[in-house]
């Protein structure tokens, strides 16, 4: 019971996939700035954020809302995103191998946070926020199904296996998925779904700022905006980890190879933040149309290609 | 009276350590993560351009750690520019209502601050400080990019 707390409160789960995914974000931002020639926010930067929201402002409940929904919403974002966390840290980091089956448990908890947003925003009774949840719905449709093929042809390639520990080990014997061609296109599919799950920039239009306002997070002040930072954060971490276990191999942290691991993260996370940065925000329904015809279409080429042994 | 610069320079050092010990952790957080919302009254845009011009490469407020947000539920500092008139008045004090608490109101630009031209105007409502508390003022028309730095890092050395 004791080793189970640490494991979720503390080592691979809350407060580890907080602070890597904090320091992401700083990264992100940094890498955001320098695109731009600006010189960027200070390296503790995310951590500022979190802790003035968390100690300094006031918290806001909605007058003509539910209130105790919308407070609840954010804690069960920030719980689903680390249960994520734990299930896919623990494998890839070495500590246990898991359990047959994970990798769906995975694809189910992972949609936990955005579910929960899309429920705390039409708690709240703003309209620019029902306006944001809707949006958040139509892209969870949207990308879900393709995510879920992805995971097939990544599982088809695993020779059937459907354990998380086992597909990172049976690359460790006979090289990344990533290296053959279906494994390249589902690493550019993967990216794009990794992209709509964390609403960055060309599917940010949940929470578009200058359209509406912040969308699903436009009630939230205080704590409750904490906790959904801390969520964020956390996704940041455990999305690029994610992808780097099912299809590169994984991460080892023995002599040197601490140092590849840390490069992995940061290459996964720079092309998400060049893709962000060079992009415009696209309209839901070219969004939805996206993923349903191109990025399906892909990844279904993908899985028969690998049927054929490319 | 003559003191030599060094000197001046090591003192200023130290006093600076002591502010950052005596303001406490959350009022630390607080000034390193200052969040704007931009409010245009009646402005002639000028203010607003100025304003924007704090954000791009060349002054880059993100340094200090400030972004522009677009709800006021996530806002730290009010941004008031463009005179106030009756109409911009309840808008004016329903967002200043909706803030959370911890809030700082800057005026900028001469309408802002005093009313400007616009001081005895029929539908004019009084400069910002009539209206809500403001906890800095920046002059100019419009105020320079290097004058809106100034006022803000007087506000954070406050």
């Amino acid at each position: 019971m004791a080793e189970q707390l640490f494991y979720f409160l503390i080592f691979p789960g809350l407060l580890f996939a907080a602070v890597v995914g904090a320091f992401l974000s700083f990264y992100d931002r940094k890498i955001t700035a320098w695109v731009q020639f600006r010189k960027g926010p200070p390296l503790f930067q995310p951590f500022y954020d979190f802790f003035k929201l968390l100690l300094v402002k006031e918290t806001i409940l909605p007058k003509h809302g539910s209130k105790g929904v919308f407070f609840v919403a954010p804690i069960f974002a920030v719980f689903g995103a680390s249960i994520s966390g734990v299930f896919i840290l623990l494998p890839l980091l070495g500590i246990e191998t898991g359990f047959n089956g994970d990798i769906i448990v995975i694809f189910y908890l992972l949609t936990i946070p955005s579910l929960t947003y899309i429920i705390g925003a039409l708690a709240s009774g703003n309209a620019l926020a029902a306006v944001g949840g809707s949006r958040e719905m139509k892209l969870i449709l949207s990308y879900e199904l393709t995510f879920i093929l992805v995971l097939a042809a990544i599982i088809q390639k695993a020779g059937m296996t459907i354990s998380f520990g086992e597909i990172i080990s049976q690359q460790g014997l006979n090289g990344a998925f990533a290296g053959s061609i279906s494994g390249i296109i589902l690493f550019i599919v993967m990216i794009f779904c990794i992209q709509a799950k964390l609403a960055l920039v060309p599917f940010d239009m949940p929470e578009a700022e200058t359209e509406i306002a912040g969308g699903i997070m436009i009630e939230y002040s205080g704590t409750p905006y904490a906790m959904i930072k801390l969520a964020k954060y956390i996704m940041f971490f455990i999305l690029p980890a994610f992808l780097i276990g099912l299809l590169w191999g994984g991460l080892n942290f023995q002599g040197i190879n601490i140092l590849w691991s840390v490069l992995k993260i940061l290459f996964v996370v720079l092309l998400l933040t060049l893709i962000r940065n060079t992009n415009p925000r696209v309209k839901i329904k070219q969004a939805v149309r996206y993923f349903l015809v191109w990025m399906n279409l892909l990844a279904i080429i993908a899985i028969v290609l690998s049927y054929f042994g490319y | 009276m003559d003191e030599p610069v060094s000197y001046y320079r090591n003192s200023a050092f130290i006093f600076w350590i002591l502010k950052i010990k005596n303001v406490g952790f959350k009022e630390f957080c607080f000034k390193k993560s200052l969040w704007l919302f931009h409010f245009g009254g009646a402005s002639c845009n000028n203010c607003d351009i100025e304003i924007l011009d704090c954000l791009t490469p060349r002054y880059d407020l993100e340094r200090f750690g400030m972004l522009l947000i677009g709800s006021i539920r996530h806002a730290d500092v009010l941004l008031v520019n463009g005179s106030i008139n009756q109409r911009d008045k309840s808008r004016l004090l329903e967002l200043y209502e909706q803030a959370p608490k911890p809030i700082v109101v800057v005026a900028i630009g001469a309408c802002g601050c005093t009313g400007g031209i616009f001081a005895e105007g029929d539908t004019f409502a009084g400069p910002v400080d009539k209206l809500i508390p403001v906890d800095a003022y920046i002059p100019g028309c419009p105020p320079k990019p290097e004058a809106i730095l100034a006022g803000i890092v007087k506000l954070l050395n406050k």
